[in-house]
């Protein structure tokens, strides 16, 4: 009782820090500054932190907490601008609000959409702060109580989110997450440092692929290609139908959805070495298996946008609680903010364990700060989300340009090697054909994300289990199995029956027809080629690094056989069965004004001229051509929107102080910024 | 009186007079100081500390920026800088211990080359090991009773920092089973706070920060620092845990360890590029002498402020920053091992891990 004794009088003084009026113009200026860089694919919270490190030395412990909180909080709300109205995922919170969230801005719901998503956010800040207030104190013997085998379970758990999403045919879904598991997989082991499917030859893959990069690969490319192949507006009917006050009445109806995602995005977020990359998947299944008429997910459902958006923000604030009492951070930017705690002020701010007795008020400060800057950045992206959704209703072919250049430079900055916007390109045509063939994209990248946390937690809890074991067999068993474990082992077993018998009516990609039986078989054994190169290579790393090979073997084993009874279904099976979906066939794809590899060849072209002049050389001329060309724009209009696309760039660069791609030329002469 | 005055008189007249015989400016210049790991690192902090005292030190006041180029285990941003040519002295660049163990056991990525580069500056940790309460009370100064007691240990690799614990682990006799795989120290820590870890270790503002939490409540007991270096090259206690033992004590006290013999020697050798010389700031190759000569004086500069190791002890820890001929001495032991230690080293990892860096 005692804590809650200390408890609220910090409660009351963090409040008075707060609530003064230059502690909340840093915050507001913090959010403005986050919002200006989230709504940028693939930059985020790490970007803009980094932009702020140099002004925190020394600064007032509270201003500058304000602001880097003002930045931070806002990134997964702002990112949902991208998500909805370009189908890119911004971060990895909001992967799954992509799925619902896209194809209502294709109905021309992109304003509602955007207004639910930012009354969820708004309300899964406020009740992860709430929740914090009254758990943080009692936090740590529960954190403490997340072990290996439990975490393993929650990646498990995240993982059966699989079956949900698997798609009108299982098996497919089922080998897509094992494919996404398996390309995660690539790179130099974290156990043994052996290499799968890498080589020290080509230092790029030995750090395996980075979630930003697979994230706009699988979904924004091929979304981007097909809209410029069709040559419309994202929205179908080029005007706006639903207005933002349409979308809060859906988060009123769904309320209680929203309640229980937030605390689905507390709970998952508390947990250190999680991160949030199965939090939005979490909340998604969640709100598949709790509606009614699931029909309508993944043609634009809006409970499918309240469910991980109303987590997401939880999330982060759930995501302070491993940081500030343990030192551990939850994510890349909480890592680059406990930096920044130890500049602030003389460093009197320890994060760790010493964080609840010496700096509660400061502690209490973090968490409700990060509520009213929810709060303050929901707010502005309302009452932008009306203006901004209008840019679903021009002709996607002014879209486009701009948006190759974007996620090429968020490629490119998230390792800074020309290799980047190479694998952005590779993964982009596995992600084509993936969604061309209706092989759940979603499933691959929960695989995909999962992969690395599976692994790890699979490896690290056997070895640990072995060790109770050989003390005695009861001590093994109590460790693997805790009442925390068979409770997660019950949800996942049942979100994986139901999630089964769900998935047929859940067609993420809509309904596909079927047609020639060709092209489907010929995919097929491409990736059925690449399994099997996988599992040759796993194999071939020796015994006593069994924890480097086992897991891409048993993956790569299951992924195999799934890939099997798909072969000889599709050996037995009419051409009209649905195995065969093909976008190619009829639908939007097929009847579209342009092909496949000639709209793929301007990307191709962008990216072979950077290789050579560097990134924004390369720009001008693609940026020009593809205007005249493609756009058929006039002289005037090229100029000035090229004008405007370099000019973007070169702000954005230069005030977060980022590289561009450099080419050939640039290894040759020396030229100035930008152009080197 | 007066020889002493005279004497102190000329050596601070000279000092003073330093910094204006530069003629190096970098007035309205930017410096990139490249940190070849992610902002989240260790040494994001440490060049984060540095460069806003470090502008204010630099004649001219030039912007100091971090720039982050992780991969390959650093040895990305390595070799990107051995390529650098001087240029105006603005390009800067860190290592730490994860840099310097792969170029020590030629690690087959490493294409470059310590001795080219320029050390301006170099500075140090310390590590404290630590135990679980019930294994603690078997600790009497020697690891004579801890040999019979299985330990698990929360590991990010065996070629990494953690080469060094874990040798001196086996040196001692213990066993300790390694689970590799964890992103950082911390996660080994939390690991050892759950139970499912029973022996672990953290660098010195680690343990301050967190584990001597632990200790004060009883949930874990110190055992050994890695200790720190002399002037000599020997190794003494630590200057920040004076009462806690070294581990050279703890080994000579202890029944088949031994402080001298090929074991020793790589030990010895890690230790120092891993711990009292991890990170070092360096200028390209063929960076002229004055402007070596300004970083210098900036260096000596920051670590002479009255407030520094005010300042430093919270973020970096307490530890002497060397500059100048230190810094090129600390560089030159911390990046050399002799050919015996390093075979013995990639021996031991062959054959107690299976790691092979091939």
């Amino acid at each position: 009782m005692d804590l809650f004794a200390t408890a609220l009088p910090a409660l009351g003084q963090a409040w008075a820090l707060i609530l003064q009026p230059i502690v909340l113009g840093y915050l507001v200026l913090g959010v403005v500054m986050g919002l200006a860089v989230g709504v940028f694919p693939g930059l985020g919270g790490i970007a803009g932190l980094s932009l702020l490190l140099p002004f925190m030395f020394g600064m007032d412990p509270v201003l500058g907490l304000a602001l880097m909180i003002g930045m931070v909080a806002v990134v997964p709300t702002s990112d949902t601008f991208a998500s909805v109205l370009m189908g890119i995922p911004g971060s990895s919170a909001s992967q799954a609000t992509v799925l619902d969230g896209f194809p209502m801005a294709k109905k021309g719901q992109a304003a509602r959409a955007l207004s639910a998503a930012f009354t969820s956010s708004l309300f899964g800040g406020l009740v992860g702060a709430a929740f914090l207030t009254l758990f943080i104190v009692v936090a740590r013997p529960i954190v403490l109580s997340f072990g290996l085998p439990e975490m393993l379970m929650i990646s498990i758990l995240g993982l059966s989110m699989v079956a949900v999403l698997a798609g009108r045919v299982a098996l497919k879904g089922l080998a897509a997450a094992g494919l996404g598991l398996l390309i995660g997989t690539i790179g130099e082991a974290d156990a043994g440092g052996s290499l799968r499917m890498a080589t020290y030859d080509i230092p790029y893959l030995t750090d395996g692929l980075k979630l930003v990069i697979v994230g706009l690969g699988i979904f924004a490319v091929p979304e981007i290609v097909s809209l410029l192949r069709q040559d419309r507006a994202i929205s179908k009917e080029a005007k706006l139908g639903a207005g933002w006050g349409e979308g809060v009445r859906d988060w009123v109806a769904n309320k209680w959805l929203s309640v229980r995602c937030s605390l689905i995005g507390v709970v998952v977020g508390v947990i250190p070495g999680l991160g949030g990359s199965v939090v939005d998947w979490i909340a998604y299944g969640h709100a598949v298996q709790t509606t009614k008429d699931k029909s309508n997910f993944g043609k634009g459902e809006v409970r499918g946008v309240i469910g991980p958006e109303s987590s997401n923000n939880a999330k982060e604030g759930g995501g302070l609680v491993p940081t500030l009492l343990f030192g551990i951070p939850g994510s890349g930017s909480m890592a680059i903010f406990i930096g920044a705690i130890a500049l602030l002020g003389s460093g009197e701010i320890e994060v760790g364990p010493s964080m609840l007795r010496d700096n509660l008020d400061i502690t209490y400060s973090i968490v409700w700060l990060l509520a009213l800057a929810n709060v303050v950045g929901t707010l502005l992206c309302i009452a932008a989300s009306g203006g901004i959704a209008k840019l679903t209703t021009i002709r996607f072919t002014y879209l486009a340009p701009f948006l190759f250049m974007l996620i090429s430079f968020a490629a490119f900055q998230s390792g800074q090697n020309f290799e980047d916007i190479l694998a952005l390109f590779l993964i982009g045509l596995i992600g084509i054909f993936l969604r061309r063939f209706d092989w759940s994209r979603p499933a691959f990248l929960i695989g995909f994300v999962l992969s690395n946390p599976v692994e790890k937690f699979s490896n690290q809890a056997f070895q640990i289990a072995s060790f109770r074991f050989r003390k005695s067999f009861e001590e093994g068993m109590d460790y693997i199995f805790s009442p925390i474990v068979i409770v997660l082992l019950i949800i996942t077993v049942v979100s994986v029956v139901l999630g089964l018998r769900q998935a047929k009516s859940i067609m993420a990609e809509g309904d596909v027809q079927s047609g020639s039986k060709r092209a489907p078989l010929v995919f097929l054994l491409i990736i059925m080629g690449y399994v099997v190169a996988a599992l040759i290579n796993a194999s071939l790393i020796p015994d006593y690094n069994m924890t480097d090979k086992i897991v891409p073997l048993v993956v790569g084993g299951i992924a195999l056989a799934a890939l099997l009874i798909l072969l000889v279904q599709m050996i037995l099976r009419p051409e009209r069965d649905p195995i065969f979906a093909d976008k190619e066939v009829s639908g939007e794809d097929a009847d579209a004004p342009y092909g496949l590899w000639s709209t793929l060849a301007w990307f191709v072209g962008l990216i072979v001229a950077t290789y050579f002049v560097g990134f924004i050389l390369a720009l001008l001329g693609f940026l020009i051509s593809f205007l005249r060309v493609r756009a058929q724009a006039h002289w005037p209009k090229t100029l000035i929107l090229t004008a405007c696309g370099i000019a973007l760039m070169c702000v954005m660069a230069g005030a977060l102080n980022r590289d561009f791609p450099p080419g050939l030329l640039q290894g040759a002469v020396d030229l100035p910024w930008p152009l080197n | 009186m007066t020889i002493k005055y005279f004497a102190a008189t000329a050596a601070s007249a000279a000092c003073l007079a330093a910094p204006a015989l530069a003629e190096v400016d970098f007035a309205g210049k930017t410096i990139e100081w490249v940190i070849p790991f992610s902002e989240t690192g260790g040494s994001a902090k440490w060049a984060n500390f540095f460069a806003p005292l470090l502008s204010e030190e630099l004649p001219g006041n030039p912007t100091v920026v971090v720039k982050f180029m992780p991969g390959a285990g650093s040895t990305k941003g390595a070799n990107w800088f051995q390529e650098q040519e001087h240029d105006e002295g603005t390009v800067l660049f860190g290592t730490s211990g994860s840099t310097q163990f792969p170029y020590l056991l030629d690690d087959p990525r490493v294409r470059y080359e310590y001795s080219d580069w320029k050390p301006v500056m170099a500075s140090g940790t310390g590590g404290v090991a630590y135990l679980n309460p019930s294994d603690g009370e078997k600790f009497d100064g020697t690891a004579n009773n801890l040999k019979d007691v299985n330990f698990i240990y929360g590991s990010q690799g065996a070629t990494r920092l953690d080469l060094v614990p874990l040798l001196a682990w086996e040196m001692l006799g213990m066993n300790v089973e390694p689970v590799f795989g964890i992103k950082g120290r911390g996660d080994g820590r939390l690991m050892f706070e759950r139970g499912e870890a029973t022996i672990d270790y953290q660098t010195s503002s680690s343990y301050l920060g967190a584990s001597a939490d632990l200790v004060e409540k009883g949930q874990a007991v110190p055992m050994m620092t890695w200790g720190a270096l002399d002037e000599g090259g020997n190794i003494v206690r630590d200057p920040t845990f004076p009462d806690i033992l070294t581990f050279k004590e703890v080994c000579e006290a202890t029944e088949g360890c031994a402080t001298e013999g090929e074991a020793w020697d790589a030990w010895k050798a890690f230790f120092i590029a891993g711990f009292p010389v991890q990170k070092i700031a360096f200028l390209p190759a063929g960076t002229p002498d004055d402007v070596i000569e300004t970083y210098t004086a900036a260096f000596d500069a920051v670590r002479n402020r009255e407030d520094f190791a005010q300042i430093a002890e919270k973020r970096v820890g307490k530890y002497p920053v060397f500059v100048g001929e230190g810094a090129a001495k600390a560089t030159q032991r911390g990046t050399t091992v002799s050919a015996e230690a390093k075979a013995f080293v990639t021996n031991w990892l062959q054959e107690a891990y299976g790691v092979s860096l091939k």
